[in-house]
């Protein structure tokens, strides 16, 4: 449920120029930023021209600031969007949607439905036990927390559009891909028994008018609670991408994590998956072993890995999960994380 | 009147718990406060998603930490 339209219609309009001076603003100061970075850099605090500090405070100072403009306002759009979304209105459509069809449909709405992977169970039981697919309910589960506006916000900001865009669609090619496969193993049987015993109300939210201003309104409260939570992370992450900046040699990466390793792709998946880190904190690191030489599929494997599969999840969804279905999961996202590295380090 | 506060445990469960426990003190309601925090009990009420907060059996809200204002429009 969101809100009751509480504004009167005639004053809806009233938002229409405070919105543009917002914007206006956001521009202008957005543009601002790399100059500003470069002044506080060599003029306010002298540092000299090329050096390692001068190098890697002008790169926190500029990102930082970036990214978390780029997050305010992804984050605000992501919010109004998610308003027309619900977990009920999403399992109505899977509820009884064939196969393929449907892994394709739940990896699309998994990434605007709201998701928190601490309600993982719930709502696993919700689809299972309304008629969704166990194959098509995983497309949800993992495109969910892998494709989110976070990742997005910063692989857009760090890291430009295209590695954005190839992370966003191979993230839904995985989802999509594991989701059809798991289905084609039946492995209904090794879902909790009880789970399915559950007589699970059907209960639909109740039906409030969504108004313009509360969507606004939920843009606003996304931003208070994902920014507000994120922060900390986005700050840390690019004071660490700004140190390795600064004082990693050049190429010093290409030995470990370059294309030449094919050992590296492995690697980054079995490190990547018990590590629980969020986008805001990993990208920004990832970004920084790029520059030094990193192979981009090794990187893009690293992050998914991160960011699609943890170990809290996993616990979680032990709960509804037999072990072995856990392992097949865990499996089958993961050879599919790897796929798409030696992909990409073949491909650039 | 019964509230039931949906949540296994999360931070922003305890949060909605301690909002409306406040709402309720605030008012001098004397609303019977339930927490539930098992899965079969929370899927058999249909909650989708974390936290949830139903109203004698009637689910108000889930996914979100409710405003003060929207439990004291569901307690009146």
């Amino acid at each position: 449920m969101l809100y009751a339209a509480s504004m009167i219609p005639r004053r809806r309009w009233a938002y229409v120029p405070a919105a543009v001076a917002a914007a206006a603003a956001w521009i202008g100061i957005y543009r601002l930023l790399a100059p500003l970075a470069d002044w506080l850099t060599y003029t306010l605090a002298g540092l000299q021209a090329g050096s390692r500090l001068a190098s890697a405070v002008a790169f926190f100072l500029y990102e930082a600031p970036k990214v978390l403009m780029l997050l305010v306002i992804v984050v605000f759009g992501v919010g109004v969007i998610r308003s027309f979304f619900t977990p009920e209105r999403t399992r109505r459509v899977l509820a009884g949607r064939r196969e393929s069809i449907g892994n394709v449909l739940a990896a699309l709405l998994g990434t605007v439905t709201p998701f928190c992977s601490c309600s993982a169970v719930p709502l696993f039981i919700g689809f299972v036990t309304a008629g969704v697919p166990l194959g098509v309910t995983f497309s949800f589960l993992v495109s969910a927390p892998m494709v989110n506006e976070v990742a997005l916000v910063l692989l857009f900001g760090l890291l430009g559009w295209k590695v954005a865009a190839l992370y966003m669609s191979t993230g839904l090619v995985i989802a999509i891909a594991a989701g059809w496969t798991i289905g084609r193993l039946g492995l209904e049987r090794f879902v909790e028994s009880w789970v399915f015993e559950v007589r699970a109300a059907s209960a639909d939210e109740p039906a409030a008018p969504i108004s313009w201003p509360s969507r606004f309104r939920a843009g606003r409260e996304a931003i208070a609670d994902i920014v507000g939570r994120v922060w900390p992370w986005v700050l840390a992450g690019i004071a660490v991408g700004a140190g390795i900046h600064g004082y990693v040699p050049e190429q010093f990466m290409a030995g470990i994590m370059g294309k030449g390793a094919w050992w590296a792709v492995p690697v980054a998946v079995l490190v990547g998956i018990p590590m629980y880190s969020n986008a805001a904190g990993i990208i920004p690191v990832v970004q920084a072993l790029l520059a030094k030489g990193a192979a981009l599929g090794t990187v893009l494997a690293f992050m998914m890995a991160v960011i699609g599969l943890s170990l809290p999840e996993v616990i979680i969804l032990r709960k509804v999960l037999r072990p072995t279905l856990i392992a097949v999961f865990v499996g089958v996202v993961g050879t599919g994380i790897l796929i798409v590295g030696y992909l990409f380090n073949a491909v650039f | 009147m019964v509230i039931t506060v949906y949540g296994p445990g999360c931070a922003r469960c305890y949060e909605t718990e301690r909002v409306v426990r406040n709402v309720l003190a605030e008012l001098q309601h004397d609303a019977d406060l339930q927490k539930v925090s098992d899965y079969k009990a929370m899927a058999a009420a249909g909650v989708l998603a974390t936290p949830a907060v139903a109203i004698d059996g009637v689910i108000k809200l889930s996914g979100r930490i409710p405003k003060r204002e929207e439990v004291k429009a569901w307690l009146t």
